[in-house]
């Protein structure tokens, strides 16, 4: 049974969804307006919404007082090398868990994700004592490691998810016809999966990107991505709305105009195989 | 070239025995086909020979050469899957020259031999397209191009007809026959269908319970099973079996006799019984007939017998036709 779609309710259905979105957009809107307002205007009541004075005298100033493109930068090399690194890692452990799994591969699965339920702060002092020991406080090298170590259990679980989706008759018709286990991969099981990993690695450069805990705790200066560059505004020397604004507003656009850029690609794989 | 040696191979998954004590010689250029019910054991079989599951114990020999734990890609041997197993993002040209992309053919040997494969199977024309534009027959024609283009040691089929509707798949056996005797290869053919059993077979291996019946040729398997599971499974109708009184006339536990070995009439015969379901093909008649004291018999007349639901017909069997077996299923 099909429920027709009658004009009043769809206008009904697209209304619910137009609110939601608006609710879910209001915060960036509010923090993309603010970044031009003065810090008067940012703090008034009632606040103004577009007829205020438009000034990009905060985006000048915070560009002066911290070096954007020096965190841009970092945040590009942690995000892409944790998570290129990660499904270097990822890719042979899925394949190994989808296709030929052992008496505990669910167990592993399932201990994988269970990482993901510990609060990071309860290991903070530990993985903060060990990085202060190596060296790697502050370091890309550091940074990278931890990022695509909390990411990791995502990597392989969405990894193995499409995976699974292979038939194992196509990898085994490759061995028949000859194909190494490196050509497998290479010629058969990427560019098969080729959307489920393009939206693994979407999705986990915006995990990334948008870290905030370790990055704040394993980072000054050095190797700072864009999240410390926010967080450096709202200081003991008092919070400065419309340059906390402005400097978030810089740290979002990047990951925002990507997401927009790759919104289809990133819903046809998380969606990968939902359909028959 | 192309002879393959099972030595007491046996497979068992966790604790379940799938296959026993298999000892089985298939000799260069014979086309052998291995028949059972569902979960006999044959797919498993076939798929020890290509090497995509290990042996427990036993071995394999191919071409003369211990094969038992060579990877499947060093074994030559060239394999249709029942899904056919294409690789969707690869055009039906690039499916065909994979096997030979992956020995290290050069690429203008490779073209040719992809021209060639297709030519043979009429698939010249649809070069370019990607598997899930083709149609089911189709398919399985890129899957056999993919299989003959390297010139295998042997060809391994699994069931690679089940998912045909029955028109095509009377003619995608008769492709393979044909392409048989055209590539004088050893192949290995897997079905659950006693008739592509019968058609296609050099020599037919029955397997039941993961023990191999019999070997032989389809009509000796026809002609002389060896045991009742063998009569029954190879044949169509089923070979009818009478136990009681009349197998005791004859001093067995059973007897068996085929449809075409009971002689059809509306006066006179050994047994009176009554027509439960009558087929007219018009070639032929089947008629299922419930005899009293005897149980349900099937019979077949040639051409068309006269008769419907209800019908008073007289059965006699052929008496020296009879299969006799003994209590525990043995023919004798």
């Amino acid at each position: 049974m099909t429920r027709p779609a009658t004009p009043a309710r769809k206008a009904i259905n697209s209304a619910i969804a137009w609110t939601i979105a608006a609710i879910l957009f209001f915060p960036i809107l509010w923090i993309v307006l603010t970044g031009f307002k003065t810090e008067a205007q940012a703090i008034a009541s009632p606040p103004t919404w577009l007829f205020f004075e438009w000034t990009l005298e905060n985006y000048r100033e915070v560009q002066q007082r911290s070096d954007y493109f020096h965190h841009f930068r970092n945040s590009v090399i942690i995000s892409l090398g944790s998570t290129v690194l990660g499904l270097l890692i990822a890719i042979p452990a899925a394949w190994a868990m989808a296709f030929a799994p052992g008496r505990r591969t669910k167990d592993m699965l399932l201990w994988m994700l269970s990482t993901k339920m510990l609060p990071p702060v309860g290991v903070l002092i530990p993985i903060y004592l060990i990085f202060r020991d190596l060296n790697l406080l502050d370091t890309h090298i550091g940074l990278v490691m931890v990022l695509m170590l909390i990411n990791l259990p995502i990597i392989i679980w969405m990894l193995y998810t499409y995976f699974k989706e292979i038939p194992i008759d196509i990898l085994e018709a490759a061995r028949m016809d000859g194909a190494t286990l490196k050509a497998e991969l290479l010629y058969v099981l990427a560019p098969m999966s080729a959307p489920g990993i393009v939206s693994t690695l979407l999705l986990n450069i915006i995990l990334a990107w948008n870290e905030a805990f370790w990055t704040l705790n394993l980072s000054t200066a050095d190797a700072a991505p864009l999240t410390v560059f926010i967080a450096g505004y709202s200081s003991p020397e008092g919070l400065f709305y419309a340059k906390l604004s402005a400097a978030s507003t810089l740290a979002i656009a990047p990951i925002v105009i990507l997401g927009w850029f790759s919104q289809k690609q990133l819903v046809r794989g998380l969606t990968f195989g939902a359909v028959k | 070239m192309g002879s393959v040696v099972l030595t007491n191979v046996c497979k068992t998954f966790q604790q379940t025995a799938v296959l026993t004590d298999i000892n089985l010689t298939i000799d260069n250029g014979e086309f052998v086909v291995f028949v059972g019910p569902s979960g006999c054991g044959k797919s498993t079989l076939l798929r020890l020979i290509a090497g995509l599951e290990d042996v427990t114990a036993g071995s394999i020999a191919i071409d003369g050469q211990d094969a038992t734990g060579m990877p499947p890609a060093k074994r030559a041997l060239a394999m249709v899957f029942q899904s056919y197993a294409l690789y969707p993002h690869m055009s039906v040209r690039q499916n065909i020259a994979f096997p030979l992309k992956m020995s290290g053919v050069d690429k203008t040997i490779i073209a040719e031999k992809v021209r060639a494969a297709a030519d043979i199977l009429n698939l010249t024309d649809y070069l370019d397209r990607r598997p899930g534009q083709l149609s089911g027959g189709q398919r399985q024609r890129v899957a056999i191009g993919r299989a003959i283009v390297r010139q295998p040691t042997a060809f391994l089929f699994d069931e690679p007809l089940s998912n045909l509707d029955a028109a095509l798949r009377v003619a995608m056996r008769l492709e393979i026959s044909q392409l048989h005797h055209r590539l004088a290869a050893t192949t290995i053919y897997v079905t659950h269908d006693q008739i592509e059993a019968m058609t296609m077979a050099d020599k037919i291996v029955v397997l039941n319970a993961g023990r191999i019946e019999q070997i032989g040729s389809p009509l000796s398997l026809y002609h002389r099973p060896v045991n009742r599971f063998v009569a029954g499974f190879i044949g169509s109708p089923m070979m009818n079996f009478i136990g009681g009184d009349y197998a005791a006339e004859h001093h067995a536990a059973a007897v068996g006799i085929r449809a075409e070995h009971l002689q059809l009439s509306t006066a006179a015969g050994v047994w009176a019984g009554t027509v439960d379901v009558a087929e007219h093909l018009g070639s032929d008649t089947y008629l299922y007939v419930n005899v009293d004291g005897v149980g349900r018999l099937t019979a077949r007349a040639g051409g068309e017998f006269n008769t419907a639901h209800g019908d008073t017909v007289y059965l006699t069997p052929t008496t020296d036709q009879l299969h006799r077996f003994d209590a525990h299923g043995q023919a004798f």
